[in-house]
Protein backbone atom coordinates (compact mmCIF):
# COMPACT_ATOMS: atom_id res chain seq x y z
CA UNK A 1 0.00 0.00 0.00
CA UNK A 2 3.05 2.39 0.54
CA UNK A 3 3.82 3.50 -2.71
CA UNK A 4 7.44 4.83 -3.86
CA UNK A 5 6.83 8.24 -2.45
CA UNK A 6 5.70 7.59 0.78
CA UNK A 7 8.32 5.33 1.46
CA UNK A 8 11.06 7.32 0.16
CA UNK A 9 9.24 9.94 3.06
CA UNK A 10 9.52 7.68 5.59
CA UNK A 11 13.27 6.75 5.07
CA UNK A 12 14.03 9.72 5.43
CA UNK A 13 11.62 10.76 8.40
CA UNK A 14 13.86 7.83 10.10
CA UNK A 15 17.34 9.55 9.04
CA UNK A 16 15.88 12.76 10.26
CA UNK A 17 15.34 11.23 13.79
CA UNK A 18 18.10 8.97 13.87
CA UNK A 19 20.11 11.04 16.17
CA UNK A 20 17.87 12.50 18.68
CA UNK A 21 16.55 8.56 18.37
CA UNK A 22 19.64 7.79 20.17
CA UNK A 23 18.76 9.99 23.23
CA UNK A 24 14.98 9.75 23.84
CA UNK A 25 14.99 5.81 23.46
CA UNK A 26 17.30 5.98 27.15
CA UNK A 27 15.77 8.15 28.78
CA UNK A 28 12.55 6.35 28.04
CA UNK A 29 14.44 3.39 29.22
CA UNK A 30 15.01 5.54 32.46
CA UNK A 31 11.52 6.42 33.01
CA UNK A 32 10.63 2.97 32.72
CA UNK A 33 12.72 1.84 35.29
CA UNK A 34 11.56 4.87 37.50
CA UNK A 35 7.90 3.95 36.89
CA UNK A 36 8.27 0.39 38.38
CA UNK A 37 10.33 1.63 41.08
CA UNK A 38 8.06 3.81 41.97
CA UNK A 39 5.44 0.37 42.68
CA UNK A 40 3.17 1.20 39.25
CA UNK A 41 2.48 -1.91 36.86
CA UNK A 42 5.39 -1.78 34.26
CA UNK A 43 2.20 -1.18 31.88
CA UNK A 44 1.65 2.42 32.81
CA UNK A 45 5.18 3.38 31.51
CA UNK A 46 3.68 3.18 28.23
CA UNK A 47 0.68 4.78 28.66
CA UNK A 48 2.51 7.73 30.45
CA UNK A 49 5.07 8.11 27.47
CA UNK A 50 2.55 7.17 24.41
CA UNK A 51 -0.25 9.98 25.82
CA UNK A 52 1.07 12.14 28.05
CA UNK A 53 3.89 12.30 25.59
CA UNK A 54 5.94 14.95 26.74
CA UNK A 55 9.07 14.24 28.45
CA UNK A 56 10.10 16.45 31.37
CA UNK A 57 6.60 16.37 32.45
CA UNK A 58 6.26 12.36 32.18
CA UNK A 59 9.11 12.06 35.33
CA UNK A 60 7.97 14.77 37.35
CA UNK A 61 4.48 13.42 36.94
CA UNK A 62 5.63 10.08 38.53
CA UNK A 63 6.57 12.19 41.60
CA UNK A 64 3.28 13.87 42.08
CA UNK A 65 1.09 11.00 41.42
CA UNK A 66 3.29 8.79 43.90
CA UNK A 67 2.40 11.43 46.89
CA UNK A 68 -1.47 11.39 45.24
CA UNK A 69 -0.86 15.24 44.68
CA UNK A 70 -4.67 16.88 43.73
CA UNK A 71 -5.41 16.30 39.97
CA UNK A 72 -5.96 20.68 40.09
CA UNK A 73 -2.33 21.05 41.13
CA UNK A 74 -1.52 18.45 38.70
CA UNK A 75 -3.33 20.23 35.73
CA UNK A 76 -1.44 23.49 37.01
CA UNK A 77 2.04 21.99 37.12
CA UNK A 78 1.18 20.21 33.36
CA UNK A 79 -0.07 23.59 32.36
CA UNK A 80 3.66 25.83 33.72
CA UNK A 81 6.12 22.63 32.49
CA UNK A 82 4.72 22.83 29.51
CA UNK A 83 4.14 26.44 28.41
CA UNK A 84 6.70 26.95 26.43
CA UNK A 85 5.08 24.73 23.89
CA UNK A 86 2.34 27.60 23.07
CA UNK A 87 5.63 29.45 20.99
CA UNK A 88 6.62 25.99 18.64
CA UNK A 89 3.16 27.34 16.47
CA UNK A 90 5.49 29.99 15.20
CA UNK A 91 7.49 28.24 13.20
CA UNK A 92 6.33 24.66 12.49
CA UNK A 93 4.87 23.96 9.45
CA UNK A 94 1.62 22.41 10.58
CA UNK A 95 -0.04 23.90 6.86
CA UNK A 96 2.36 21.36 5.08
CA UNK A 97 0.12 18.40 6.81
CA UNK A 98 -3.01 17.52 5.68
CA UNK A 99 -5.63 18.90 7.40
CA UNK A 100 -7.24 15.80 9.35
CA UNK A 101 -3.61 14.40 10.90
CA UNK A 102 -3.14 18.08 11.93
CA UNK A 103 -4.65 16.81 15.26
CA UNK A 104 -1.94 14.31 15.76
CA UNK A 105 0.43 16.41 14.33
CA UNK A 106 0.08 19.34 17.53
CA UNK A 107 -0.39 16.51 19.80
CA UNK A 108 3.14 15.23 18.99
CA UNK A 109 4.97 18.71 18.70
CA UNK A 110 7.36 17.86 21.21
CA UNK A 111 10.79 19.68 21.64
CA UNK A 112 12.56 17.36 20.06
CA UNK A 113 9.88 17.79 17.00
CA UNK A 114 10.09 21.45 17.18
CA UNK A 115 13.94 21.11 16.97
CA UNK A 116 13.87 18.73 14.42
CA UNK A 117 11.61 21.16 11.94
CA UNK A 118 13.05 24.56 13.29
CA UNK A 119 14.73 27.19 11.16
CA UNK A 120 13.03 26.93 8.07
CA UNK A 121 14.78 23.06 7.72
CA UNK A 122 11.12 21.45 6.43
CA UNK A 123 10.05 24.19 4.40
CA UNK A 124 10.28 21.53 1.48
CA UNK A 125 9.35 18.27 3.54
CA UNK A 126 5.82 16.43 2.39
CA UNK A 127 3.38 16.53 5.15
CA UNK A 128 4.26 11.97 5.26
CA UNK A 129 7.77 12.96 6.26
CA UNK A 130 6.97 15.81 9.07
CA UNK A 131 4.19 13.21 9.83
CA UNK A 132 6.73 10.04 9.86
CA UNK A 133 9.36 11.86 11.83
CA UNK A 134 6.73 12.49 14.87
CA UNK A 135 5.52 8.80 14.90
CA UNK A 136 9.54 7.94 14.73
CA UNK A 137 10.57 9.76 17.86
CA UNK A 138 7.53 9.14 19.95
CA UNK A 139 8.13 5.31 18.94
CA UNK A 140 11.53 5.20 20.59
CA UNK A 141 10.46 7.49 23.28
CA UNK A 142 7.40 4.95 24.15
CA UNK A 143 9.59 1.78 23.34
CA UNK A 144 12.41 3.28 25.96
CA UNK A 145 9.84 3.49 28.48
CA UNK A 146 8.46 -0.01 28.00
CA UNK A 147 11.85 -1.60 27.47
CA UNK A 148 12.84 0.07 31.06
CA UNK A 149 9.85 -0.52 32.62
CA UNK A 150 9.64 -4.37 32.16
CA UNK A 151 13.17 -4.64 32.75
CA UNK A 152 12.91 -3.00 35.67
CA UNK A 153 10.33 -5.41 37.26
CA UNK A 154 12.40 -8.08 36.14
CA UNK A 155 15.27 -7.81 37.55
CA UNK A 156 14.94 -7.70 41.36
CA UNK A 157 17.65 -5.07 42.28
CA UNK A 158 17.12 -1.70 43.78
CA UNK A 159 18.70 0.95 42.93
CA UNK A 160 19.27 3.62 45.32
CA UNK A 161 18.90 7.49 43.60
CA UNK A 162 17.60 6.54 40.42
CA UNK A 163 14.90 9.40 40.38
CA UNK A 164 18.18 11.95 39.77
CA UNK A 165 18.12 11.01 36.50
CA UNK A 166 14.87 13.77 36.84
CA UNK A 167 17.52 16.32 38.93
CA UNK A 168 20.14 15.81 36.05
CA UNK A 169 17.67 16.34 33.70
CA UNK A 170 16.51 19.83 34.96
CA UNK A 171 19.96 20.60 35.35
CA UNK A 172 20.76 19.89 32.07
CA UNK A 173 17.87 21.92 30.52
CA UNK A 174 18.54 25.11 32.68
CA UNK A 175 22.12 25.05 31.56
CA UNK A 176 21.27 24.90 28.01
CA UNK A 177 18.17 27.20 28.31
CA UNK A 178 21.08 29.88 30.32
CA UNK A 179 23.42 29.29 26.97
CA UNK A 180 20.37 30.14 24.63
CA UNK A 181 19.84 33.47 27.10
CA UNK A 182 22.48 34.73 29.92
CA UNK A 183 20.38 36.81 31.92
CA UNK A 184 21.54 36.73 35.26
CA UNK A 185 18.39 38.39 37.31
CA UNK A 186 16.62 35.44 35.72
CA UNK A 187 18.20 32.32 37.58
CA UNK A 188 18.12 34.77 40.65
CA UNK A 189 14.80 35.44 40.63
CA UNK A 190 13.72 32.19 39.74
CA UNK A 191 15.75 30.87 43.02
CA UNK A 192 14.23 33.65 45.39
CA UNK A 193 10.69 32.13 44.16
CA UNK A 194 11.46 28.98 45.06
CA UNK A 195 12.82 29.88 48.35
CA UNK A 196 10.36 31.87 49.14
CA UNK A 197 7.76 29.75 48.29
CA UNK A 198 9.36 26.19 50.75
CA UNK A 199 9.00 28.95 52.94
CA UNK A 200 5.46 29.96 52.63
CA UNK A 201 3.71 27.25 51.30
CA UNK A 202 5.68 24.27 52.30
CA UNK A 203 2.80 21.76 50.79
CA UNK A 204 2.35 23.66 47.31
CA UNK A 205 6.20 24.46 46.69
CA UNK A 206 6.13 24.02 42.53
CA UNK A 207 3.31 26.29 42.14
CA UNK A 208 4.00 29.30 44.56
CA UNK A 209 7.44 29.41 42.89
CA UNK A 210 6.48 29.02 39.47
CA UNK A 211 3.86 31.71 39.98
CA UNK A 212 5.80 34.03 42.16
CA UNK A 213 8.92 33.74 39.06
CA UNK A 214 6.14 34.25 36.79
CA UNK A 215 4.93 37.30 38.24
CA UNK A 216 8.26 38.73 38.76
CA UNK A 217 9.00 38.40 35.04
CA UNK A 218 5.83 40.18 34.00
CA UNK A 219 6.58 43.10 36.41
CA UNK A 220 10.28 43.16 35.32
CA UNK A 221 8.53 43.76 31.48
CA UNK A 222 6.21 45.94 33.15
CA UNK A 223 9.27 48.23 34.42
CA UNK A 224 11.49 47.87 31.52
CA UNK A 225 8.12 49.15 29.61
CA UNK A 226 7.55 51.89 30.91
CA UNK A 227 11.29 52.89 30.43
CA UNK A 228 10.80 52.72 27.32
CA UNK A 229 13.33 49.96 27.03
CA UNK A 230 11.96 47.53 24.83
CA UNK A 231 13.72 44.15 26.99
CA UNK A 232 13.83 41.91 23.54
CA UNK A 233 12.96 44.08 19.95
CA UNK A 234 10.69 42.71 17.76
CA UNK A 235 12.88 41.41 14.86
CA UNK A 236 15.54 39.77 16.99
CA UNK A 237 13.00 38.12 19.10
CA UNK A 238 11.44 36.58 15.75
CA UNK A 239 14.55 35.01 14.97
CA UNK A 240 15.41 33.82 19.02
CA UNK A 241 12.33 32.38 19.18
CA UNK A 242 13.72 29.55 16.27
CA UNK A 243 16.40 29.41 18.66
CA UNK A 244 14.85 28.47 22.03
CA UNK A 245 16.71 26.44 24.02
CA UNK A 246 16.12 22.74 22.69
CA UNK A 247 16.70 20.36 25.55
CA UNK A 248 16.76 16.64 25.43
CA UNK A 249 18.82 15.33 23.23
CA UNK A 250 18.78 18.08 20.20
CA UNK A 251 22.46 18.42 20.41
CA UNK A 252 23.50 17.56 16.92
CA UNK B 1 -1.11 4.18 46.70
CA UNK B 2 -2.86 5.75 43.58
CA UNK B 3 -5.91 4.19 42.21
CA UNK B 4 -5.77 3.18 38.86
CA UNK B 5 -8.97 5.65 38.08
CA UNK B 6 -6.83 8.74 39.64
CA UNK B 7 -3.63 7.39 37.45
CA UNK B 8 -6.12 7.21 34.28
CA UNK B 9 -7.27 10.96 35.35
CA UNK B 10 -4.09 12.23 35.85
CA UNK B 11 -2.58 11.12 32.51
CA UNK B 12 -5.95 12.39 30.75
CA UNK B 13 -5.20 15.58 32.38
CA UNK B 14 -1.85 16.24 31.59
CA UNK B 15 -2.16 15.10 27.63
CA UNK B 16 -5.21 17.48 27.60
CA UNK B 17 -3.86 20.48 28.65
CA UNK B 18 -0.43 19.20 26.83
CA UNK B 19 -2.21 19.21 23.51
CA UNK B 20 -4.17 22.14 24.20
CA UNK B 21 -0.84 24.25 25.23
CA UNK B 22 0.52 22.58 21.45
CA UNK B 23 -2.36 23.37 19.34
CA UNK B 24 -4.31 25.90 20.75
CA UNK B 25 -1.64 28.83 19.58
CA UNK B 26 -2.23 27.87 15.71
CA UNK B 27 -5.60 28.86 16.09
CA UNK B 28 -5.21 32.07 17.57
CA UNK B 29 -1.71 32.72 16.15
CA UNK B 30 -1.84 36.35 15.21
CA UNK B 31 -2.73 38.00 18.35
CA UNK B 32 0.03 35.65 20.30
CA UNK B 33 2.53 36.96 17.14
CA UNK B 34 2.00 40.67 18.26
CA UNK B 35 2.14 39.69 22.11
CA UNK B 36 5.24 41.05 23.29
CA UNK B 37 4.66 40.46 26.77
CA UNK B 38 4.11 36.52 25.76
CA UNK B 39 7.24 36.48 23.72
CA UNK B 40 9.51 37.95 26.74
CA UNK B 41 7.51 35.26 28.90
CA UNK B 42 8.78 32.14 26.23
CA UNK B 43 12.23 33.31 25.94
CA UNK B 44 12.83 34.65 29.54
CA UNK B 45 11.02 31.76 31.32
CA UNK B 46 12.75 28.37 30.24
CA UNK B 47 15.72 28.80 32.28
CA UNK B 48 14.36 29.71 35.49
CA UNK B 49 11.34 27.35 35.21
CA UNK B 50 14.52 24.47 34.34
CA UNK B 51 16.11 25.56 37.59
CA UNK B 52 12.70 25.52 39.87
CA UNK B 53 12.19 22.10 38.55
CA UNK B 54 15.45 21.12 39.98
CA UNK B 55 15.49 22.59 43.42
CA UNK B 56 11.75 21.31 43.62
CA UNK B 57 13.14 17.69 43.03
CA UNK B 58 16.02 17.89 45.28
CA UNK B 59 13.40 19.32 48.48
CA UNK B 60 13.25 15.49 50.24
CA UNK B 61 16.91 15.64 50.86
CA UNK B 62 17.96 16.33 54.36
CA UNK B 63 20.72 18.72 54.15
CA UNK B 64 21.78 16.90 57.59
CA UNK B 65 22.33 13.30 56.52
CA UNK B 66 25.49 13.30 54.83
CA UNK B 67 24.74 9.87 53.26
CA UNK B 68 21.81 11.64 51.74
CA UNK B 69 24.15 14.48 50.51
CA UNK B 70 27.00 13.67 49.42
CA UNK B 71 25.51 11.61 46.19
CA UNK B 72 23.61 14.53 45.42
CA UNK B 73 26.44 17.32 45.48
CA UNK B 74 28.23 14.72 43.56
CA UNK B 75 25.58 14.11 41.10
CA UNK B 76 24.98 17.65 40.84
CA UNK B 77 29.05 18.33 39.98
CA UNK B 78 28.77 15.47 37.82
CA UNK B 79 26.16 16.54 35.68
CA UNK B 80 27.53 20.44 35.30
CA UNK B 81 30.75 19.34 34.60
CA UNK B 82 29.50 16.90 31.90
CA UNK B 83 27.18 18.84 30.22
CA UNK B 84 29.52 22.17 29.86
CA UNK B 85 32.27 19.16 28.63
CA UNK B 86 30.13 17.58 26.40
CA UNK B 87 27.16 19.34 25.67
CA UNK B 88 25.40 15.91 24.99
CA UNK B 89 22.12 15.58 27.18
CA UNK B 90 22.12 12.05 26.78
CA UNK B 91 26.16 12.01 28.58
CA UNK B 92 25.42 14.15 31.08
CA UNK B 93 22.03 12.75 32.33
CA UNK B 94 23.25 9.40 32.24
CA UNK B 95 26.43 9.90 33.54
CA UNK B 96 25.39 11.98 36.26
CA UNK B 97 22.69 9.54 37.36
CA UNK B 98 25.22 6.68 37.38
CA UNK B 99 27.61 8.39 39.48
CA UNK B 100 24.31 9.34 41.82
CA UNK B 101 23.07 5.52 41.88
CA UNK B 102 26.15 4.26 43.13
CA UNK B 103 27.36 6.44 45.82
CA UNK B 104 23.92 6.54 46.70
CA UNK B 105 23.81 2.68 46.62
CA UNK B 106 26.83 1.84 48.18
CA UNK B 107 26.42 4.73 51.44
CA UNK B 108 22.23 3.65 52.08
CA UNK B 109 22.97 2.70 55.46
Amino acid sequence: MFDARVRRDLTAAAADTASVGLSLFPLGVSLGVLVVHTGLEWWWATVFAAVVYAGSLEFLLLGLVAAVTPLAQIAVTALLVNFRHVFYALSFPLHQVSPRARVYATFALTDEAYALTAGGRARAWSGARILGMQALLQIYWAAGATVGAVAGSLIPVTLHGLEFALTALFVVLALDAWRARRDMPVPLMAAGSFAVAVLATPGQALLTAMILFTACLLARYALERRKGEPSVPQEAAREEVAALPVPVGAER
Amino acid sequence: MPTPLYLAAAVGISAAITWGLRALPFAVLSPLRRSAALRDLSLRMPVGVMLILALYTLRGVEPTAWRAVVPVVVGLAAAVALHLRTRNAVVSVIGATALHVALATALHA
